[in-house]
């Protein structure tokens, strides 16, 4: 466990500035083996004062940038999900030369599309006792007490906003009869304030954003740049000033500058290998961003979603959300006697069900938080009464059931409320969900962690601004259903453009020439990796070290983690990632469209990232929202929280090729909300 | 199952094609059609040939970025798209050929892959409302009747896969089009601009290279959307009526 120098790299940038890169650690001043403690972080910049105020003062106090001067900077943004999207569209209208990159063919299709039940806005159209405060008051009690309040109190408050917007911009939102907007009540919360467009909410947003941005692509104030791969991120002089992007068609390695970037480009739920995330999402733009000195906070705070499709076999290439609004109207269940689980559902009676959800938290029932209700099925699942054929010697399924809704509501108005969901269920497993209760399990979903952001969305890298699911700021150790939309947008509509200014207003930064040391260099960095990962020649498929890493990920960092299991999978993970670089096998040429190249960057990435996140959950002894250490829980098996010890941001600074990483720590002050242990029962 | 494979590779964008056969075996039926195309193509990698270029993301048919030509039809036999597409569809012993979509819009890339950056430029040139952000009014402030909310978010339900195009044997680009014109001619915020947007938005579908809808409907039977063909109604009737507006 104590060998830090086991992995072997390809040839990499230099270490960012000095300070980044901390000489080889006396072996005896590490924690484990295998971090080291530093400066606690204490100022994010958010203002002080009433929390309902501190939004209006930070706008007020961000410079302004003289609409004539707009046209001379450039903001590049890596990303055209909600949060890229969105940011690069309101730049460009604000006059910015703005350049997005997006590795789909399409800025449409950024994995934002994905996004099914809804998004959250404190609108209060129901009169059922909403408010701003109250969004904040669910918020950062969902993320358990492991989120900042100032950001919160301002996310909230700007997601009103975003209704507007959306409307404004024609996304067709579900409506009543009366011709207003109609909301449902989602995931763990009592009111109803989600939005929502079907089962189809992120893609219609994301048709929003995306119709903005093609908008001022038309104007001319933004420059599109699809199927492009952000493979490095540019530092001159301290400052982010560009990237490294390779064109995926071409092949070519591309140098672009800018005066400020912003990685938008989504979470890392893909180091599972299976999760609800596209095939493409990967960590690499944030973790070349964590390498060059942005510091990576809370990586270990993942969501296992309740509601997916389980896994059908080995073949399975990710993995299917089925909205968890199902659990408004089904009932999730399994047999009380293990002897049922093979049985046809409809044959149990229900003196033998046991509606585990409805039992154990009467008060919630089957909407409590994800976290609760995935660790709950795993738990009636380890007890062996799963259900669904085995995959390996185990059922890993329980049911969701919408009999009793069937009843109550008919069938048109389920097919109305639900329609395209079910039908996505039937088309994957063959079966008909009106007929037959469907088989649900947890999957790796969504990734609260991310870069480390200040109250203005800025990395700790100056001129490095991320949003959206890549940065970590808003959903503490676990993120309430419809937030992430709401987050996305409300970053990038209405904070990123508020906050940026104020950083741009101190440019246009000194003209930048591509012959400049630092960018040959990064440049020289990426090419160097392109050519070390085509020559290796080994016998192993990128997917096959990925499936490996993601087995290790699932097994010791998923939904319940232990201090032993955690340093398994350390070692587990340096080992995987030192026969990467000397056995991987990736074809093809560096010239052209090579997908293989592509997955391999991106797997590269994840076996660091890997090592990380685990490193930061054997850190974190206690549990807290998605972070379920085994050793900290109450006698009737329910999640300890330790906040005299933990109620801090772990920001980690990455620790050089061959070294330890370095913990920061920002406490987290509750002034208006106070800290209470979560109950739904 | 045990499948015969007959697929298109081209090494690159002016690189001539040919139809190239592989035997799979072990292939279940619950596997989506294109994790068959990853069993394929790891073992490919593994005797040292490269893998088959195709695209996909989301593999939940959402994202719009799969779609192969499936034994002649777009998707495949069934109505969804290619990743949502199961191999409980085919039968031992099948063969089944898998082309790119074929379109003067749409050039082939590489194999299977092919730029669809037509459509984005068709969305640049009015496929959109504008309202700069910030400047929206309240969300209250203008009802619409459920009837247009509805019919509007069916349109808005394209995912722009294009299969529309690769199954119209002109080629056509209109249910597409058509789409946008409906979802957001049904508005009430898309009416300042109804009579430009699918004025322009029809040139540059024109300048793209897409043919002329000639009422076959193979656009809207291969659509995973089951974007209705009435869409193109809509289009030529907003058609008329902007140049009466004098467009
Ligand atoms: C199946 C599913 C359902 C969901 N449902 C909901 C819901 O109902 N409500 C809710 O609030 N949230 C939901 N979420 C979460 C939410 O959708 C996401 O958290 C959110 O959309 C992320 O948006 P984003 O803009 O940060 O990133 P994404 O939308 O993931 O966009 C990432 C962008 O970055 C680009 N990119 C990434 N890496 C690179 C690189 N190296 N170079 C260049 N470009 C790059 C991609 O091309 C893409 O454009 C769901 C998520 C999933 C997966
Ligand atoms: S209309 Fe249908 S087939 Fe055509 S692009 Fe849209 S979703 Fe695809
Ligand atoms: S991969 Fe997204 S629709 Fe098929």
């Amino acid at each position: 466990m104590t060998d830090l120098h086991s992995d072997t790299i390809a040839p990499e940038a230099p270490e960012a500035p000095a300070t980044d890169s901390p000489e080889a650690p006396a072996p005896d001043t590490l924690v484990h083996g295998l971090y080291r403690e530093g400066e606690p972080i204490v100022d994010t910049k958010a203002p002080r004062g009433p929390i309902a105020e501190r939004w209006n003062t930070r706008k007020f106090e961000a410079a302004l940038v003289n609409p004539a001067n707009r046209r001379k900077l450039t903001v590049i943004i890596v990303g055209t999900g909600l949060a890229g999207g969105a940011a690069a569209a309101t730049l460009g209208e604000a006059g910015y030369n703005v350049k997005s990159f997006c590795y789909q063919d399409s800025p449409r299709r950024a994995h934002s599309i994905a996004a099914q039940g809804g998004i959250n806005a404190a609108k209060n159209y129901k009169e059922d006792g909403d408010s701003t405060f109250r969004l904040f008051y669910d918020t950062v009690k969902g993320g358990d007490y492991r989120s900042r309040e100032s950001n919160v109190y301002r996310l909230a408050e700007v997601s009103a906003n975003i209704i507007d917007q959306c409307v404004a911009q024609g996304v067709p939102f579900a409506r009543e009869y009366g011709g207003l907007l109609d909301n449902r009540s989602f995931g763990g919360v009592q009111v109803s304030r989600t939005f929502y467009a079907r089962g189809q909410t992120g893609q219609q947003l994301l048709i929003g954003a995306y119709q903005a941005l093609e908008r001022q692509v038309a104007a001319g104030t933004v420059e599109m740049f699809a199927r492009h791969e952000m493979l490095e991120v540019v530092i001159v002089d301290g400052k982010a000033r560009g990237i490294i992007a390779r064109d995926l068609v071409t092949g070519e390695i591309e140098t672009h500058l800018a005066d400020a970037v912003v990685l938008a480009s989504g979470g890392y739920g893909n180091v599972f290998f299976l999760s609800t995330n596209a095939m493409g999402s990967n960590v690499t733009a944030t973790w070349r961003a964590h390498r060059k000195g942005a510091h990576f906070a809370n990586p270990c705070y993942t969501q296992i979603h309740p509601t997916c499709i389980p896994v059908a076999g080995e073949h399975q290439s990710k993995l299917t959300l089925m909205s968890e609004s199902l659990r408004n109207d089904g009932r999730i269940w399994v047999p009380k006697n293990a002897a049922d689980c093979e049985k046809d559902p409809r044959q149990i009676p229900e003196e033998d069900r046991d509606y585990y959800l409805e039992r154990i938290y009467p008060s919630f029932g089957n909407l409590v938080p994800r976290d609760i209700a995935s660790r709950q099925a795993k738990n009636v699942c380890d007890e062996g009464r799963g259900v669904g054929p085995k995959v390996g010697d185990f059922r890993r399924g329980v049911y969701l059931d919408f009999t009793d809704a069937l009843k109550r509501m008919s069938a048109e108005a389920v097919a109305e409320k639900y329609g395209n969901l079910l039908d996505m269920y039937q088309r994957i497993t063959g079966e008909n969900p009106y007929e037959v209760p469907m088989r649900i399990y947890p999957a790796v979903h969504y990734t609260m962690g991310g870069l480390w952001v200040d109250y203005d969305l800025q990395s700790t890298i100056p001129g490095l601004f991320v949003t959206g699911e890549a940065n970590f700021s808003d959903h503490g150790a676990n993120r309430l259903g419809a937030s992430a939309l709401m987050q996305g947008l409300a970053d990038g509509y209405f904070v990123l453009p508020n906050t940026i200014r104020d950083y741009l207003a101190k440019g246009p930064f000194p003209k930048l020439e591509e012959s400049h040391e630092a960018v040959v260099e990064a440049r020289a960095s990426v090419d160097a990796r392109v050519q070390k990962l085509l020559s290796i020649n080994g016998d192993r498929s990128v997917d096959s070290f990925h499936k490996e890493l993601g087995n290790i990920m699932w097994e010791y960092c998923g939904m319940e983690r232990s201090e032993e299991g955690l340093l398994k999978a350390i070692d587990l993970i340096r080992g995987l990632r030192d026969e990467f670089w000397r056995n991987v096998k990736v074809l093809g040429a560096a010239d052209t469209l090579n997908q293989s190249l592509e997955k391999a960057g991106r797997v590269a990435d994840f076996l660091e990232l890997g090592e990380l996140m685990c490193i930061d959950a054997l850190h974190r002894r206690e549990s807290c929202g998605g972070h379920f250490r085994a050793e900290s829980q109450t006698e009737d098996g329910e999640a300890l929280r330790h906040d005299d010890e933990y109620a801090y941001v772990a920001a980690w600074e990455w620790g050089g090729q061959d070294g330890a990483p370095t913990l920061h720590k920002e406490d987290l002050v509750y002034e208006f909300v106070e800290m209470k242990q979560r109950s739904y029962k | 199952m045990n499948l015969t494979l007959k697929i298109w590779r081209q090494a690159g964008p002016k690189a001539t094609g040919e139809m190239v056969t592989y035997p799979v075996s072990g292939i279940s039926e619950d596997m989506s059609f294109l994790e068959m195309l990853d069993v394929l193509n790891e073992q490919l990698n593994a005797r040292g040939e490269e893998p088959i270029a195709f695209d996909s993301d989301c593999r939940e048919g959402i994202c719009g970025m799969c779609g192969l030509m499936i034994s002649g039809k777009a998707h495949g036999p069934e109505v969804t798209t290619t990743c949502q597409l199961h191999m409980r569809s085919f039968s031992d012993g099948d063969e089944i050929t898998i082309e790119p979509w074929r379109a003067d819009a749409f050039p082939v890339i590489k194999d299977l892959v092919v730029d669809r950056s037509s459509f984005d430029r068709i969305i640049q040139a009015g496929g959109f409302i504008s309202a700069n952000t910030g400047s929206a009014p309240e969300a209250h402030s203008v009802p619409v009747p459920k009837p247009k909310a509805d019919r509007s978010f069916m349109a808005a339900a394209c995912i722009g896969c294009g299969a529309c195009v690769a199954a119209c044997p002109n080629a056509s680009g209109m249910l597409f089009l058509g789409a946008k014109i409906t979802h957001l001619g049904e508005l009430p915020q898309g009416q300042p601009e109804r009579d430009a947007r699918v004025v322009n938005m029809l040139t540059q579908h024109d300048d793209e290279g897409f043919g002329g809808c000639t009422n076959i409907g193979e656009c809207s039977s291969a659509c995973p959307k089951e974007i209705p063909l009435d869409v193109i109604n809509q289009l030529n009737k907003d058609l008329r009526h902007a140049l009466a507006h004098g467009e």
